[in-house]
């Protein structure tokens, strides 16, 4: 979009418009740059051979015969990459909590299928997998442990030697009197929730190229990462390399979902691989890699109960969480991230007075698991949710009427949650209201009681949820990690060609950040949005940042955008006044120019560059070594962060003959609140419902007893397609805008966090007349078919 | 290595020549010999559509087939449909609509689509739907990819 000739410049004129994506010409031509697609001169290819055993010792590594094939360059072994590498692991300040040394490449012992243990180094692909074959290897069998009750027990064998036990991380969380709270309640409900395990599927599967520059010592890494700068200050400390001799790039990035949040094996043995040779090399993961080793989701039993007054109050809640976190604790993040994000965020936007969780976060022989989109809150709402439902049954109460009656109002913010966590003022009643208005509730229950008499199983779900986003450096997005997520970077630089440049720590999988923050940009410095070049993903662009997760690249990288262009602007504004004799107050700027307010005195940006960088004499020298450049560093810590919430309400139906959910309407009304560009905000929740209802009704990673991944292609791992989601109503509540700079909100995750609640609300709701409670996801056709069997046998 | 056998395709209008091992996939003579890096790969198992290419004016997933096999055909790819100065109308309406945000997923939609608008009518959402049953989005929720091509078809029929 752009401005009309004569000027308006009535603000805000960019932020809020639906402007059109700047990086899709690219991507539409075919001229995207991904991993994949970087080659460089005498490239190298590795191809990883990888442990079929879930936990075993290695008894014998040869690798002659792979080393011998023609075409292979070399064969690195766990111990070699030992020699290379310098160990690492996730560490936390949390109490009760256990680091794991991850082994880029396994040695002496493998604790998952998928394990890297050797790789291969050849001039094509195809070759260095010829020869993975070649490979040999004798493993000696150790006991499996894929079901993390049996891992939590005291005499269960160990994955990890040097540690205590299993249990990597445990922790409590009480506020006020539970027990008490259940001996007065009108109704209990409650049970056993299992959330199965997950994982990301980005369609653009992890790769890295990597290349060492031996003249200047330079190591470059470009990688599929939603966290450059995470990368390269651990790949710092494992190569002992200062920063600026590294320089991770994340180019185009098909995908992240947080799946791509995490350093990965594959990234290091790249790195020390092209260093050990002198020569850029690259990996590109296949299907079945990804399916195994991209840090998988969720995975928790959560024993929980609510408790509630007559009135539908909620009166106490409590909650044990088992998570199964895997063989190692995943760097950054740890094995906690996951697990104790399930009860940080179990109350939810309720007014909960009474609240007792513990969490164990539990070692097995299976992938890692680490952050997917919307991290522990999906299981959080899926529970919470469910209960509310469970205990609304009980007293004969409506699931939206319940909720009502508990969500925290708007008088009432900030408001300290029974976890701890702060929610400061967010819509969440104007959220469920409109939903309800939005979806037409009442009209749907009057047409669900005519279905229902009709025998059809029909149901509704209402699902609501908070969350915090854009967190900042009050409280670490994973406790107690060593690393700063709280705060972000940017540069806005005009040079001396006129042009202006806002380059961020953070990266862009899809969010369309190249054209959001040039928006911000522009509004605040007076120019087009065409004109500011946006650079992310590179290391070498700002000296601290950390990425894109967690809901925080509008928080950000628009309030650190905003702060640096506002910088700018008073440089520029001052250097004008002298150049336009005006005092700085008379200036403003507009699509590229400033101007004398009321006047017809203007300038461009572009001469007023010129006339500071390279016209001597139109700036007098005093200026000049006052306002140096136009140019500004900003870091933004939003310090809290704010609260998005959100509620959906969905209709479902159960075909009784195949027992396929089918979806006929879903809205989404959410607070997130100011809206940079509507067109990606929609697209966010779109995109994440659409995750949701792949965890809610078909998406589950399954491994056998003896930890064989059973669901290593996409015809048995399936994610939905065209023809499962259904169009989505999103509609934005302009509620108050929180105190961010910019008053944005994060929303990238709220799809998936609210689905797989609404979903399985709706799905009992169908199936209430059986009695049936959905207590695991996905409700496959299989697990419904076996409810229904059950229930009819009662 | 197996001896290599002599290929001529022809794609995006230019015919191709050259020397390949029989088990080089489409999908690879496509982005590596040719660096026609806009058809991408996913799964290389046939489930995903990130691959799809017209061969012969129907759509086939490149990772699943041999380049050997699309000797003497015609094969088009992303890269035919417009350049990024100018974008073809199906590639516009992606745009106009926010039918992508990485993008892998986009060069397999807009061909398996491409193929679609020539043969069928997609009177309804739900054939639009069906047809892109066999591409997989993470991205988008598939809605606005809906959108995009029903505006394509919407303006193909003058409509
Ligand atoms: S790459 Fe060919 S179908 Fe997925
Ligand atoms: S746009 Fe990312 S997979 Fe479709």
């Amino acid at each position: 979009m752009s401005p009309p000739d004569d000027i308006d410049l009535t603000r805000p004129q960019f932020i809020g418009a639906k402007v059109m994506r700047r990086e899709d010409p690219r991507l539409l031509a075919g001229e995207g740059n991904y991993v994949a697609d970087i080659k460089r001169h005498g490239m190298l290819h590795i191809a990883f051979r990888r442990s079929d055993h879930a936990h075993a010792l290695i008894t014998n590594v040869d690798v002659s015969a792979a080393q011998a094939m023609e075409g292979v360059v070399a064969v690195y072994t766990g111990a070699d990459i030992t020699r290379l590498a310098n160990p690492y692991q996730a560490t936390s300040r949390m109490k009760n909590y256990q680091a794991t040394f991850i082994p880029p490449l396994a040695v002496d012992k493998v604790r998952y299928v998928g394990e890297a243990v050797v790789a291969v180094v050849a001039i094509s692909r195809y070759v260095a997998e010829d020869a993975l074959a070649l490979v040999e290897l004798e493993y000696e069998s150790l006991a499996v442990l894929v079901d993390p009750e049996e891992a939590l027990k005291p005499d269960a064998p160990k994955l990890h030697d040097d540690l205590e036990s299993n249990i990597l991380a445990a922790r409590e969380f009480a506020r006020g009197e539970v027990a008490e709270a259940f001996a007065d309640a009108a109704a209990t409900a409650g049970g056993r929730f299992h959330f199965t395990r997950t994982t990301p599927v980005t369609i653009e599967a992890r790769a890295s190229v990597a290349e060492y520059d031996k003249g200047t010592r330079t190591l470059t890494l470009h990688c599929t990462t939603q966290i450059p700068g995470i990368v390269r200050d651990k790949l710092s400390e494992i190569f002992d390399l200062p920063g600026p001799r590294i320089r991770v790039i994340a180019p185009d990035v098909g995908g992240g979902f947080g799946g791509k949040t995490s350093l990965y094996s594959e990234e290091i043995v790249a790195c020390a691989i092209a260093r050990d040779l002198g020569k850029p090399v690259k990996w590109v993961s296949d299907r079945m890699e990804d399916l195994m080793t991209t840090g998988n989701a969720f995975d928790e039993i959560v024993d929980a109960e609510i408790a509630v007054a007559e009135d539908g109050r909620i009166l106490g809640v409590k909650a044990d969480v088992i998570g199964d976190v895997g063989a190692y604790s995943i760097y950054p993040w740890t094995a906690t991230i996951e697990p104790v994000q399930v009860v940080s965020f179990l109350p939810g936007p309720y007014r909960i007075a009474n609240y007792a969780a513990r969490v164990r976060a539990v070692a097995t022989n299976k992938t890692l698991t680490g952050a997917y989109r919307g991290v522990g809150r999906p299981i959080s709402v899926f529970v919470m949710d469910r209960l509310l439902d469970m205990a609304a049954r009980k007293i004969g109460m409506d699931p939206a009427e319940i909720r009502r009656r508990n969500l925290v109002n708007d008088d009432e913010f900030p408001y300290k949650a029974a976890s701890g966590l702060v929610w400061d003022k967010s819509a969440f009643q104007a959220c469920l209201r409109e939903a309800a208005d939005g979806i037409g509730y009442d009209e749907l229950r009057r047409e669900q009681a005519a279905a229902r008499a009709d025998g059809r199983w029909v149901g509704i779900g209402v699902a609501c949820y908070a969350e915090l986003t854009g967190v900042g450096s009050r409280i670490a997005v994973a406790p107690g990690m060593p690393i700063n997520t709280g705060t972000e970077t940017c540069n806005v630089a005009i040079d001396s060609t006129g042009a202006v440049t806002a380059s961020f720590g953070l990266a862009s999988q899809g969010q369309g950040m190249e054209t959001t923050l040039a928006q911000v940009v522009a509004e605040e410095l007076g120019v087009k949005v065409e004109d500011v070049d946006i650079v992310l993903g590179d290391t070498a662009s700002v000296s601290h940042g950390t990425g894109t997760y967690a809901s925080r690249g509008a928080v950000f990288g628009g309030g650190a955008g905003i702060l640096a262009a506002k910088a700018v602007h008073e440089k520029i504004v001052r250097v004008a006044g002298h150049l336009l004799e005006a005092a700085v107050e008379d200036i403003e700027t507009g699509n590229g120019d400033v101007r004398v307010k009321g006047t017809d005195k203007s300038m461009t940006i572009r001469d007023l560059a010129r006339a500071l960088y390279s016209d001597m004499g139109r700036v007098p020298k005093d200026m000049r070594d006052e306002i140096d450049n136009l140019e500004a560093t900003k870091v933004y810590d939003p310090f809290f962060g704010t609260t998005t919430s959100a509620s959906h309400m969905c209709l479902i139906e159960v075909d009784p003959e195949t027992y396929k959910v089918e979806i006929k309407r879903y809205i989404v009304v959410e607070d997130c609140g100011r809206v940079i560009n509507p067109l990606i905000a929609d697209g966010q929740a779109h995109g994440g419902v659409a995750q949701g209802i792949g965890v809610a009704l078909m998406e589950e990673v399954i491994h056998d007893k003896t930890g064989q991944v059973l669901t290593a292609s996409l015809v048995d791992y399936v994610v939905p397609s065209a023809v499962e989601i259904p169009s989505i109503d999103v509609v934005h509540v302009e509620a108050e805008l929180p105190g961010t700079v910019g008053g944005f909100r994060g929303l990238g995750e709220g799809g998936t966090i609210g689905a797989p609640a609404c979903i399985a609300n709706a799905i009992s709701d169908a199936l209430s007349p059986l009695g049936i409670e959905i207590m695991e996801i996905p409700a496959t056709p299989e697990r419904l078919f076996r409810l229904v069997e059950a229930a009819k046998a009662d | 290595m197996t001896a290599k056998i002599s290929i001529t395709v022809t794609v995006n209008g230019t015919a191709q020549a050259a020397d390949v091992e029989p088990r080089l996939l489409l999908a690879d003579f496509l982005r590596e010999n040719l660096d026609l890096t806009g058809t991408h790969v996913g799964c290389e198992h046939g489930i995903c559509g990130a691959c799809t290419v017209l061969m012969n004016g129907d759509s086939v997933r490149s990772c699943l087939t041999f380049a050997v096999q699309a000797d003497g055909a015609e094969v088009e790819t992303v890269e035919s449909l417009g350049s990024i100065d100018e974008l073809g109308p199906l590639q516009q309406a992606f745009r106009e609509k926010h039918a992508l945000q990485c993008g892998f997923c986009t060069p397999g939609m807009l061909m398996t689509a491409t193929d679609m608008l020539r043969k069928y009518p997609l009177e309804t959402d739900d054939d639009i739907r069906d047809g892109l049953s066999g591409n997989i989005c993470r991205c988008t929720g598939y809605q606005n990819i809906v959108a995009a091509v029903r505006s394509a078809a919407d303006k193909r029929d003058g409509k």
